[in-house]
C-alpha cells in the first residue's frame, strides 16, 4: 500500500513538472514581442527596450526558466506584468473561492449520481427512462447556459438567490449559500448527469455478473446486494469519470464565475488573458495542475480502498 | 466528453449501411439526425437566406421586440437577431468540424499504433494522454489566447489536440481488445502483413465507437467555443452564438429574450448530437434496460405433489420476452421429482434448457426470463416465487459453474462466507467466524485461517470452488442445485471436487440436482438421470438403465458420441508420410 | 529413422514481466519433441501447463527465449517476418474458440480466401480452391456468402479447418479445437480431422486437456506438466499404462462414462493416489 501511494505521488509530480515546463516554453516562445505589445504601437524603441529589461525579457529563456522554476518551488511565481503585484498574492485568495465551489459541485455530483444511478439501475421502468433522458440532456447542455438561465429565472425573476457576487463562508454561511448555490448548481448539473450515466451503466453490467446470482442464492436481500456489492464494484469506473468531471468543472468555473461575477480563479484567468499577463497565467496553470494531481491522488486512494486488486498488486 | 471507461462494445455483427438505417428507425434518433441535418444546411446556405441586416448597427432600432420587420427582434446595436443567429451557425459548425478532425486524426492514429504494437508506444502515448486529461480545456484555450490573440480557428485546432485523448483511449482500448482476438492471430498465421491486418480486421471494429465518440466531441466543441466567445475572447469580426449570448447578457435586465435564441440554438444542437450518439450506442450494443420481468405463475393449487419428495417440478415452462407473440420458450413441460438423499443428473447439450431449469427452481432467472407455467414444490409443498426466494440460502443452496466469477472480487473469502450467516442465520460475528472456519476445514482447505483473509484473485480455481461449496452447505440445505460444478476445473481437481460433493451429499442426506453435459460426471455421482433436448426432458431413469438401455434416439446418439477407448490409431505407414498434399 | 517434419529441441518460452524490471515469467522450461510427416502428436496437459504456448511458439506467436525449432531441417526459431510469411504455407492453425477465431464482419468467402490472396493466388483460383475446401469439410458451397454468426459452433470449426487447409500445409497446430463443442459435434469434428489426415497426409500437433480426445486421434502423445514434458511416447502406452505419476493421476481423474466401470475406476484412483503418497513419503524420508 505504501509503495502504491509513493508511486502515485511520484507520477503526480512528474505530471506537474512536464506540464508546467511545456506551458512555460510555449507561452514565452510564442508570445512575440511582449514589451511592444504591452506598451502599444506608440511607444518608442528605447521605451520598449527598457520595458524588456525591466521584465527580464532580455535574459536567455533557459536562465529565465531556471529562475522561475526555483522561485516556483518556494511558492514564488514572479510578479504580474499588468498590476506589478506578486502572482502568489493574486492567486491566494482566489484559489479558495474557486476550490470551494468546485469541490462542492464534485461532492453534489458524486452523491447525486450514486442516488440516481442506483435508482435507475435497480428500479427500471419509467424511473429508469426518466433518469436516462434527464442525464443525457443534462450532460449535453453547457454549464454556463444553465448558469445564465438560473440567473435569469431563479435570481432575477424569482429573487430567491443573489444574481451576482460572493460572500465567504467564513464571513457568513447563509450569505455563502445565497451566493454559491446557483453557481454550484450550474457546475453540478453536467457532473451529476455524466456520473449518473456511468453509475447506471456499470451497475447494470455488474448486476449481470455471476457472483450476484450466487449471493442471491445465499439468501442475501437485494438491498444488501445492490448497495454493498454491486455499487461497490461499479464505483471504480464512476470514480474515474468523477475525476474527469473535476477537471471539466475547473474549466467550466471560468465561465460560470464570469456569469455570477465571482472573484475566483476564473475571473483572474479572464482578466490576465485579456492583458496577456503571462506570469499570472503560468501561476494559474500551476495551481490548476496541482489541484488536479491532488484530486487524482485522492481518487486513487479511494479506488485502492474499494478494490483489493489495486491495493495488493 | 469522457473517454470510454465503460467496457468497449463488442460491435460488429452488423454492416455499415444498416447502421444509419437502424438509427433512423428509432424515433428519437431520427428527430435528432434531422435537427443536425438542418443545422448543417443552415450553416452552408445561411448567408443567402438571411432576412435582415446582420452586420450594420441601426441606432434607431435597438432592442426591438419580435415583430413583423424583425422576427426575433433586434440586439443592443439594432441588428436583426434572426439573421445573426443564422450567420453564426456556420462558424459554430465549422469550428466543431475543425476540432473533430484534429482530435480524430491525432487520437485514432496514435490509438491504432499503441493498441497494435503496445510496448513503448503505449507507454509514451498513454503518458501524453494523461497530461492532456489533467488540463481543463478552457484554461488552456485562454492561456493560448493570451499569446496568439483572438483566433477562433486556432482555438479549435488547440481544442482538438486537447480532446484527442478521448479518441486515443477509445481506439486504444478497442484495438488492444481486438488485438488478441483469435481471428487476428488467424490472419497473421495466414500470412497477412500488419497493414493489411489493421485495414481489414481492426479498423472496422474501431469505426462504430469512434462515430459515437465524435458526436459527443462535436457537442463539447460547440459548447466550449460558445463559452470562449461569451467571455469576449472570440474574434470580434465574427458573428457567433457565444458573442450573441454576451450581447444578451449585457442587456439581461432590458431584454431577457435576447438570451433565449442563441441558448435555444446551442441546446438544440448539443442535445441532438448527444441523442444521436446515444441511439448509435443503443443500436450497436443493444443495451438492455434495467427492467427485470417478474413471474406470472399459474395458480399453484392444481398440482398434487407426492409426499416425501425434497424437490418436485411440474410442467415447468420458462420463457424470455414480455410479448406473448415474440417470447422465446426455453424450457417446456419439464417435470421431475427428487427424493431426500437422491442425486439427479440433468444432462443435455448447450441450449437444451438444463441451466434455465436450475435457475427457475432457484428463482434467479436472468433479466427478461420468467416461469410462464408449471410449479416448483419444496418438501412436498408447492411454492410461490416469494417462498422460493425466502428458502434460498436456507433450505435450498446453489453451486455455480465458474468458481472465480462467482466470488465478489472486493471482499475477502471470510467476509463472503460469514455475511450470509449473520444476515440469514442471525449468527454473531464470532459464531459466524467459527462456523466458516469449520466449513472450510470440512471442504478440505488446509489452512482455513489464512484463506479467510484472502481475496478471490489470490486463490486457485479449485480452492475457490471449495469455498463456494462451503458457502452452499453452510445452512445444511435440504436441496442442493449444482450447475456444472466441475466443468471449469482441471481434470485432477474435478475428481477431488466430485469426491467432496459425494461425501457431503451422503453426510447431510441432501437431495441434489447436478446440471452437466459430462456423462462421466453422471456416472460418477448420480442416482438418476434426466436427458434434456430443446427445453424438454426426453428420457428419465436410473443411471444404470439409461446407460445400458437408452430408450430415446437422442439419448442413444449422445451415448454413441462418447469416445470409447477401445483402440488407438495405428502409426501411419511409410507410404503416406511424404507430407505432400494433393 | 528419417528426418522428422518438425523438431523442437529444449524450447524455452518466457513472457516479459509486467512493469519495469519485474522478472520474466517462463512458461516452458526446455521441452523437446518431434513430429513426423502425416502423424498426429497429441499434447495433453492442464491449464497453466504451457500446452497452448507451445503451439503458439511454433506459429511464431509466442516469445522464444531458448532452444530451437526446426521445420524440414531448417531452423525457424527466430524466423523473420518474410520467412514467417513463407512458413504460413506449411504451418497452419485451428484455434479453440470457433466464435472468436473468425472476424464476424467478413463473409465465409472473405475469411477463406484471405490466406490464399495474401499468398498471391488470383481471385478466381482462390474461389475454386475454397469451394473444394468447403466440400472437403462437408459444408454446402452456398455457405460462402454467409457470415460466421449464421453457423453453429461445429460448423464454424469445420470452416476453421477449411481455412487451415487452403494453403495445403504439411502441419496443422490444433489448439483445443473441440473443447468448446457439444459432445455430438465433438465426435464429428474429430472424425473429420482423421478423415482429412488419411486423405492428405497432413501432420497435426493436437493440443487438448482431454485424454479421451487425445487417445482417439493421436499416434504419439506428450504429457506437459508445469512447463515440462513429463512423459512422451506411443499413444497406447501413455494413455493406457503411463509411467509418470502425474500422467497416472491424470488418467485416473477423468471419470469413465458408465456407472459400474466408474465405481471401479474410482476405487482404482484411490488406490493409485494412496500408493503415490506412500512412495512420496518414502522418498522424502
Amino acid at each position: 500500500m505504501g509503495r502504491f501511494i509513493a508511486r502515485r505521488i511520484l507520477a503526480g509530480i512528474s505530471l506537474l513538472f512536464v506540464i508546467t515546463s511545456a506551458a512555460y516554453f510555449l507561452l514565452y516562445l510564442s508570445g512575440g514581442d511582449v514589451a511592444r505589445n504591452l506598451l502599444g504601437p506608440t511607444a518608442s524603441d528605447a521605451q520598449v527596450a527598457a520595458k524588456a529589461t525591466e521584465l527580464g525579457l532580455d535574459q536567455p529563456l533557459l536562465n529565465r526558466y531556471w529562475d522561475w522554476l526555483s522561485g516556483a518551488l518556494t511558492g514564488d511565481f514572479g510578479t504580474s506584468w499588468a498590476s506589478r503585484a506578486p502572482v502568489t498574492e493574486l492567486l491566494s485568495g482566489r484559489v479558495a473561492v474557486t476550490l470551494t465551489i468546485v469541490v462542492a459541485a464534485v461532492i453534489v455530483s458524486g452523491i447525486g449520481a450514486v442516488v440516481l444511478g442506483s435508482l435507475a439501475s435497480s428500479r427500471g421502468g419509467w424511473v429508469d427512462r426518466t433518469i436516462q433522458v434527464a442525464s443525457l440532456v443534462g450532460a449535453a447542455v453547457p454549464g454556463f447556459l444553465i448558469a445564465m438561465v438560473l440567473v435569469l429565472v431563479v435570481a432575477i425573476n424569482l429573487g430567491w438567490f443573489e444574481p451576482t457576487g460572493y460572500i465567504n463562508p467564513s464571513t457568513s454561511i447563509t450569505g455563502w449559500l445565497s451566493t454559491a448555490v446557483l453557481p454550484i448548481t450550474a457546475l453540478a448539473v453536467a457532473g451529476v448527469a455524466g456520473v449518473t450515466q456511468q453509475v447506471r451503466g456499470s451497475m447494470l453490467d455488474e448486476r449481470r455478473k455471476d457472483y450476484v446470482r450466487t449471493l442471491e442464492c445465499r439468501g442475501l436481500s437485494s438491498r444488501t446486494i445492490t448497495y454493498q456489492h454491486v455499487l461497490r464494484n461499479a464505483s471504480g469506473p464512476a470514480l474515474n469519470v468523477l475525476a474527469l468531471m473535476f477537471v471539466a468543472m475547473l474549466g467550466g468555473a471560468v465561465v460560470v464565475e464570469q456569469v455570477f461575477s465571482i472573484p475566483g480563479l476564473g475571473k483572474l484567468t479572464v482578466t490576465s488573458t485579456l492583458s496577456s499577463d503571462v506570469p499570472v497565467i503560468m501561476g494559474i496553470v500551476v495551481v490548476t495542475v496541482v489541484l488536479v494531481v491532488i484530486l487524482n491522488l485522492l481518487i486513487d486512494l479511494l479506488q485502492a480502498w474499494l478494490n483489493p486488486k489495486v491495493r495488493l498488486s | 466528453m469522457t473517454a470510454p471507461l465503460a467496457p468497449t462494445p463488442r460491435v460488429a455483427t452488423r454492416r455499415r449501411a444498416s447502421l444509419l438505417r437502424s438509427v433512423l428507425r428509432q424515433p428519437l434518433g431520427a428527430v435528432a439526425l434531422a435537427v443536425i441535418a438542418l443545422f448543417v444546411i443552415v450553416a452552408i446556405i445561411g448567408p443567402w437566406i438571411v432576412p435582415g441586416d446582420a452586420y450594420t448597427a441601426h441606432l434607431d432600432a435597438i432592442l426591438l421586440p419580435p415583430g413583423p420587420d424583425h422576427i426575433l427582434g433586434t440586439d443592443p446595436s439594432g441588428r436583426d437577431v434572426l439573421s445573426r443567429l443564422i450567420i453564426a451557425t456556420r462558424s459554430s459548425m465549422l469550428g466543431a468540424a475543425i476540432a473533430l478532425v484534429v482530435a480524430a486524426a491525432i487520437g485514432i492514429s496514435t490509438g491504432l499504433i499503441a493498441g497494435y504494437y503496445r510496448g513503448w508506444f503505449e507507454s509514451v502515448f498513454s503518458y501524453g494522454a494523461s497530461l492532456f486529461l489533467a488540463l481543463p480545456s478552457m484554461v488552456v484555450l485562454l492561456a493560448a489566447r493570451s499569446v496568439i490573440g483572438p483566433n477562433l480557428w486556432w482555438a479549435m485546432v488547440i481544442f482538438g489536440v486537447i480532446v484527442s485523448p478521448a479518441f486515443y483511449r477509445l481506439t486504444f482500448a478497442t484495438v488492444a481488445g481486438v488485438r488478441h482476438e483469435l481471428y487476428v492471430d488467424a490472419a497473421r498465421t495466414s500470412g497477412l502483413s500488419d497493414v493489411r491486418i489493421v485495414g481489414r480486421h481492426i479498423l472496422s471494429v474501431v469505426r462504430a465507437p469512434v462515430i459515437i465518440q465524435a458526436a459527443g466531441i462535436a457537442g463539447v466543441a460547440i459548447g466550449i467555443q460558445a463559452g470562449l466567445e461569451f467571455l469576449g475572447m472570440g474574434d470580434a469580426k465574427l458573428i457567433t452564438w457565444g458573442g450573441m449570448l454576451n450581447d444578451g447578457f449585457q442587456a439581461i435586465y432590458r431584454q431577457p429574450w435576447l438570451l433565449a435564441w442563441p441558448t435555444l440554438a446551442l441546446v438544440l444542437i448539443s442535445v441532438a448530437l448527444t441523442l444521436v450518439a446515444n441511439t448509435l450506442r443503443d443500436v450497436l450494443e443493444r443495451s438492455s434496460s434495467a427492467r427485470r420481468s417478474r413471474s406470472s405463475e399459474q395458480a399453484p393449487a392444481v398440482y398434487t405433489i407426492p409426499a416425501g419428495t425434497a424437490l418436485s417440478v411440474r410442467d415447468l415452462e420458462v420463457a424470455y420476452g414480455d410479448d406473448k407473440a415474440k417470447q422465446a420458450v426455453v424450457v417446456r413441460n419439464v417435470s421431475f421429482d427428487v427424493a431426500p438423499g437422491e442425486v439427479l443428473g440433468l444432462v443435455g447439450e448447450s441450449g437444451s434448457g438444463k441451466t434455465q431449469t436450475a435457475f427457475a427452481i432457484l428463482d434467479v432467472l436472468p433479466g427478461g426470463g420468467r416461469i410462464t407455467a408449471g410449479c416448483v414444490a419444496l418438501a412436498g409443498k408447492v411454492t410461490t416465487q416469494a417462498e422460493r426466494a425466502h428458502e434460498r440460502g436456507r433450505s435450498v443452496a446453489y453451486i455455480p459453474q465458474e468458481p472465480m466469477s462467482n466470488l465478489d472480487p472486493s471482499y475477502t473469502i471470510g467476509a463472503q462466507l460469514t455475511k450470509p450467516m449473520r444476515k440469514c442465520a442471525k449468527m454473531t460475528k464470532t459464531e459466524a467466524n467459527a462456523n466458516a472456519l469449520r466449513l472450510l476445514n470440512r471442504v478440505g482447505i488446509a489452512n482455513p485461517e489464512r484463506v479467510m483473509g484472502l481475496y478471490p484473485h489470490q486463490v486457485s480455481g479449485g480452492m475457490a470452488q471449495r469455498v463456494l461449496i462451503a458457502g452452499a452447505i453452510a445452512t445444511e440445505p435440504d436441496v442442493l442445485i449444482a450447475d456444472e460444478p466441475t466443468t471449469a476445473l482441471d481434470v485432477t481437481v474435478q475428481a477431488e471436487v466430485l469426491d467432496l460433493l459425494r461425501d457431503l451429499q451422503a453426510e447431510f442426506g441432501m437431495a441434489m440436482v447436478i446440471v452437466t453435459h459430462n456423462f462421466g460426471v453422471v456416472a460418477d455421482i448420480c442416482d438418476r438421470v434426466a436427458v434434456m433436448q430443446d427445453g424438454s426432458i426426453v428420457e428419465t431413469g436410473d443411471v444404470e438403465s439409461v446407460f445400458d438401455h437408452p430408450q430415446h434416439p437422442y439419448t442413444r446418439e449422445l451415448l454413441g458420441a462418447i469416445l470409447d477407448d477401445a483402440s488407438v490409431r495405428e502409426l501411419p505407414s511409410p507410404t503416406t508420410t511424404n507430407g505432400v498434399l494433393s | 529413422m528419417t528426418e522428422p517434419l518438425l523438431a523442437v529441441e529444449d524450447l524455452r518460452v518466457a513472457y516479459p514481466g509486467r512493469g519495469f524490471r519485474s522478472p520474466d515469467t517462463e512458461i516452458l522450461h526446455g521441452v523437446s519433441l518431434d513430429i513426423t510427416a502425416g502423424e498426429t502428436v497429441g499434447l495433453v496437459g492442464e491449464s497453466g501447463s504451457g500446452k497452448t504456448t507451445l503451439g503458439r511458439a511454433l506459429l511464431g506467436l509466442a516469445p522464444v527465449t531458448g532452444g530451437r525449432i526446426k521445420f524440414k531441417g531448417e531452423d525457424i526459431t527466430h524466423a523473420d517476418k518474410a520467412a514467417r510469411r513463407r512458413l504460413t504455407r506449411d504451418i497452419q492453425v485451428v484455434f479453440q474458440d470457433p466464435y472468436t477465431s473468425m472476424n464476424p464482419n467478413l463473409t465465409i468467402e472473405q475469411t477463406l480466401t484471405e490466406p490464399l490472396r495474401a499468398n498471391g493466388t488470383s481471385k478466381r483460383d482462390a474461389l475454386d480452391k475454397v469451394a473444394a475446401m468447403l466440400d472437403a469439410v462437408h459444408l454446402p458451397t452456398d455457405s460462402l456468402g454467409r457470415y460466421p454468426n449464421e453457423f453453429s459452433g461445429g460448423q464454424r470449426q469445420r470452416i476453421a479447418v477449411a481455412r487451415a487447409l487452403t494453403l495445403d500445409p504439411s502441419l496443422i497446430v490444433c489448439d483445443e479445437p473441440v473443447s468448446a463443442l457439444d459432445l455430438s459435434n465433438q465426435r464429428r469434428v474429430l472424425d473429420l480431422f482423421i478423415e482429412i489426415q488419411e486423405r492428405t497426409g497432413v501432420a497435426y500437433l493436437f493440443v487438448s486437456h482431454d485424454l479421451a480426445v487425445i487417445r482417439h486421434l493421436s499416434h504419439r502423445v506428450a504429457v506437459l506438466y508445469q512447463g515440462d514434458i513429463v512423459e512422451w511416447g506411443g499413444c497406447d502406452q501413455v494413455t493406457a499404462c503411463p509411467e509418470h505419476p502425474y500422467t497416472q493421476r491424470l488418467l485416473m481423474a477423468a471419470p469413465v462414462p458408465h456407472p459400474i466401470k466408474q465405481a471401479r475406476h474410482r476405487a482404482d484412483r484411490q488406490r493409485v493416489l494412496a500408493a503415490q503418497r506412500e512412495a512420496e513419503l518414502q522418498s522424502g524420508a
